[in-house]
C-alpha cells in the first residue's frame, strides 16, 4: 500500500500551461493514470502532447473521465477559485503545486475545502507526492527513487530528493513522499500525513523534514510520541542558521520576533527531541540515521 | 511587508479606522522643526516627534517625544534622527498633533497560523506589551479567533460588541470601540493585511475612540491585487540591506546573513541546510541565495553576480540537487555564469548531486575553470568553502 495516491489515482489537471503539460507528460511517462486537462476556453479539444482530453470544467472532466485527483498547476490569482472548483466537482485528492497564494485566499480555501469539506488538499507551494512504482503527482523526480518501507514527509523540495536519494543509494526505497508545502497555510500537515503512514501497513519508518516556523512539527512530534513511539523515525529541521524576523524563502519560514517562540530549528530539535525522536543536524546525517536505524 | 506607523494610520484612515489629525512625514531637523511649527500654529498645544522605523520599542528607546514649543521639537529631533533603535536607524519622524489620553487600549486583527483563520485580540489595558499582560494578567485579555466562514461579509457588529464588552471597556465607549473593531477588521480583509494592530487604542477626554499607533503588515503574495504595494515603497525608511532590495527587484530569493562563505542553493529548504552545514564546518554564511528549481545559466550568473557582490565574501559555495534538471544542465550552467562573469578572486565550491550528477562533475573537471573547486559531499563542499574564506 501507500497513502493519498497509488495505482487507482486518476489524475486531472487543472492549468495546461508548458510548465503544466511538462510535469503532467512526467507523470504519465512515470505510470500515472493522467486522464484529463481541464482550461475554460479549450474544452472539447485534445491535450496533444498528453493524448487526453481537455474539458472546460473539472465537473465535466470527472463525469467523462472518473478522475478522482486533481493537480493544480493555475497561477497564483486563480488557485483559490481552481481548488473550490474542483471540490465542487467532486475531487477527493487536490494537489496543488503553484506557489505565491495569498494567505487570506488559503485561509478560506482551508476552512471551506477541508475544515468543512473533508477533502484531502495537499500545498500549496509544494512539489506534490509520489508513491514509487504507482504514481507519482507533482514535480517529484521519480528516477531518484524507488518502491521501499520508509514513509517520507517534507516542507521542502529539493531537500527531499537529496534524503531519497541517499536512501535510495542506500538500497531503502519510499512507500510515500508527501511535500506539504513552505506555505503558512497547508491543507495537510506533518501530523495528518504521520498518522496516514501509521496507518498504512507498507511504511514501517518515517521520516520527516521540518523547518523553522510554525508549531507542526511539535505536534506530529507529540502524537508520534503518544502512539507509534515503536516506529522508527528520524527528523530533521532545516534553519538553525537563519535569523529571526526573516523570512528564508519560503512564505512559512520565518522565526517571528516577539512571536509565540518555539519556532526556531533549534527549539523544535530540542522539543522533538525529548518525545524520543532522533533529529540530524544536517540532511545527510538524517539519511545515514534511518539507514542505521533500519539495518 | 511591514509598514510603518504613518502608512498604517494612511491604510486606517482610508477603511474609515478613526485616527489623530494628520502629521508630517519628515527627513531633517529642518523640515521636523518647521512641521511643528506649522502644527502648533494651527492651535494643537503639542506634537508628538516619533521615530518611524520598522521595529518595536521605539517609545523606551528615545525615539517617540513630546513637545509643546518649536525649541523643543528642533531638540528631539536631533536626538531622533539618525537614532539607532535595535539595528534600525532612524531616518523617517512623523511629526503629529498630540492627543489628549483619558484612557489606554489595545486592540489587534491578525492571521493565525495555528488556528487558520483571524485572531482578535482585545485589552482595557493598552499602552504596554500585550504578552506581557497575557502573562500578569490574562483575564485582561481577549482572544477570539475567527473562521473565514464567521467573516465572510466581515466582522458581525454584534461580535464586536461582545469583545469589546468582554474585555471590560466603559459603557460610553464600547459602541465606538466596536465600531472601530469592525472596521479594522475590514481593513484587515480589504488589504490582505497578516497584522493589523494598535497599541494604544485611546478613549479621548471627549470620548472618542481612536487609534494612537499603527502595526500593519500586508502579505507579499497578495501585491498582484493591490498594485504591486508600490505605494509603501519610500526612500529611507528604513532601508532594507542594498544587496536585499537589488534581489527583491530581480525576483530572487536572497537574505543577507553576516559571514563569509557565500551560498547559492536550489529549493529554499536545501539552501537553509546549506547554512545550516557551513556554521557546522565553522564557517558562517554570508546570505541565503535560492536560485529556483530550474538553475538555468541565466538564473545562475544572476544569483551568482549578486553573491559576488558583497565584499564579505570571500568563498562561494554552490549546492545544487539535479532533479528534474539534470547535472549536466547544472554544470553547463555554472560554466556559462562564470565565464559570463569574468575574472574574480573567490573560489566556487560546486557540490553537485542527483540526476547524472557523475555527468555534471566530469563537465565541470572538463571545462578546467580556475575558480571551480569540485566536492562530492554537502559536509565536504562546506568545509572546503570555509577552509578557502579563512584563508582569503
Amino acid at each position: 500500500m501507500s497513502i493519498f495516491i497509488d495505482e487507482n489515482t486518476k489524475v486531472v489537471v487543472q492549468g495546461i500551461g508548458s510548465q503544466g503539460t511538462f510535469h503532467a507528460q512526467r507523470n504519465q511517462a512515470y505510470g500515472t493514470d493522467v486522464v484529463a486537462g481541464v482550461h475554460p476556453k479549450k474544452g472539447g479539444t485534445t491535450w496533444e502532447e498528453l493524448g487526453v482530453p481537455v474539458f472546460a470544467t473539472v465537473a465535466e472532466a470527472v463525469e467523462a473521465t472518473g478522475a478522482n485527483t486533481s493537480m493544480v498547476m493555475v497561477p497564483a490569482p486563480f488557485t483559490k477559485a481552481a481548488i473550490l472548483e474542483a471540490q465542487a466537482a467532486g475531487i477527493a485528492t487536490i494537489v496543488t503545486i503553484t506557489e505565491g497564494v495569498p494567505v487570506h485566499d488559503m485561509t478560506e480555501v482551508y476552512d471551506t475545502v477541508v475544515r468543512r469539506g473533508g477533502v484531502r488538499l495537499i500545498g500549496p507551494n509544494c512539489p506534490g507526492l509520489i508513491s514509487p512504482g504507482k504514481a507519482n503527482v507533482g514535480i517529484i523526480p521519480a528516477d531518484i527513487t524507488m518502491p521501499g518501507k520508509v514513509g517520507l514527509v517534507s516542507r521542502s523540495g529539493t531537500l527531499t530528493y537529496q534524503i531519497m536519494h541517499e536512501l535510495a543509494q542506500a538500497g531503502i526505497g519510499i512507500s510515500t513522499c508527501v511535500g506539504i508545502g513552505g506555505d503558512p497555510v497547508i491543507g495537510t500537515q506533518f501530523l495528518d500525513v504521520i498518522k496516514a503512514f501509521a496507518e498504512d501497513p507498507d511504511t514501517e519508518a518515517i521520516a520527516f523534514v521540518g523547518e523553522i516556523g510554525g508549531s507542526e512539527e511539535q505536534l506530529a512530534g507529540q502524537w508520534i510520541r503518544d502512539h507509534i513511539p515503536d516506529t522508527p523515525v528520524v527528523g530533521y529541521i532545516a534553519g538553525f542558521e537563519a535569523p529571526a524576523g526573516k523570512q528564508m524563502g519560503h512564505a512559512g519560514a520565518i522565526v517571528k520576533e516577539g512571536g509565540p517562540g518555539g519556532e526556531s530549528a533549534a527549539e523544535k530539535k530540542e522539543l522533538l527531541e525529548s518525545y524520543g525522536i532522533a533529529v540530524a543536524m544536517n540532511p545527510s546525517e538524517a539519511a545515514q540515521l534511518m539507514i542505521k536505524r533500519l539495518s | 511587508m511591514d509598514l510603518v506607523e504613518f502608512q498604517g494610520k494612511q491604510l486606517f484612515g482610508r477603511n474609515g479606522v478613526p485616527v489623530p489629525p494628520a502629521g508630517s512625514v519628515c527627513h531633517t531637523v529642518d523640515e521636523i522643526v518647521a512641521a511643528a511649527e506649522q502644527h502648533l500654529g494651527d492651535g494643537h498645544g503639542a506634537v508628538v516627534v516619533k521615530a518611524q522605523v520598522k521595529t518595536g520599542g521605539r517609545g523606551k528607546a528615545g525615539g517617540v517625544k513630546l513637545a509643546t514649543t518649536v525649541e523643543e521639537a528642533r531638540e528631539h529631533a536631533e536626538s531622533i534622527l539618525g537614532l539607532d533603535i535595535k539595528g534600525h536607524v532612524v531616518r523617517v519622524v512623523y511629526v503629529e498633533p498630540a492627543s489628549d489620553i483619558e484612557e489606554e487600549y489595545y486592540l489587534s486583527v491578525m492571521h493565525d497560523r495555528v488556528g487558520k483563520g483571524h485572531l482578535v485580540i482585545c485589552s482595557r489595558e493598552g499602552g504596554v506589551d500585550i504578552e506581557e499582560v497575557n502573562r500578569t494578567n490574562p483575564e485582561a485579555v481577549v482572544k477570539r479567533t475567527l473562521t473565514p466562514h464567521e467573516t465572510t461579509d466581515g466582522l458581525a457588529a454584534d461580535t464586536a460588541r461582545k469583545i469589546v464588552t468582554q474585555a471590560g471597556f466603559p459603557a460610553e465607549v464600547v459602541a465606538s470601540a466596536a465600531d472601530l473593531l469592525v472596521r479594522l477588521f475590514a481593513a484587515y480583509q480589504a488589504e490582505d493585511a497578516t497584522l493589523a494592530e494598535i497599541n494604544p487604542l485611546i478613549r479621548r477626554p471627549d470620548d472618542a475612540v481612536i487609534a494612537l499607533d499603527a502595526k500593519v503588515s500586508l502579505d507579499g503574495n497578495a501585491a498582484f491585487r493591490h498594485d504591486g504595494y508600490a505605494e509603501w515603497d519610500l526612500e529611507g525608511l528604513d532601508a532594507d540591506d542594498p544587496l536585499e532590495a537589488e534581489a527583491r527587484a530581480k525576483g530572487i530569493q536572497y537574505v543577507k546573513l553576516d559571514g563569509t562563505v557565500g551560498v547559492l542553493g536550489n529549493g529554499a529548504g536545501l539552501v537553509m541546510a546549506t547554512l545550516d552545514v557551513v556554521a557546522q564546518s565553522g564557517g558562517r554564511a554570508a546570505n541565503f541565495l535560492d536560485v529556483g528549481g530550474g538553475a538555468s545559466a541565466d538564473a545562475m550568473a544572476e544569483s551568482l553576480a549578486l553573491v559576488l557582490k558583497d565584499p564579505a565574501v570571500k568563498s562561494v559555495f554552490i549546492n545544487i540537487f539535479g532533479g528534474i534538471t539534470r547535472g549536466e544542465e547544472v554544470a553547463a550552467g555554472i560554466i556559462e555564469a562564470t565565464n559570463r562573469l569574468g575574472d574574480f578572486p573567490q573560489k566556487l565550491v560546486v557540490r553537485l548531486d542527483g540526476t547524472n550528477a557523475e555527468e555534471g562533475r566530469q563537465m565541470l573537471l572538463a571545462a578546467d575553470l580556475a575558480q571551480v573547486v569540485a566536492a562530492e559531499t554537502m559536509q565536504e563542499a562546506a568545509s572546503t568553502a570555509v577552509a578557502l574564506a579563512d584563508q582569503s
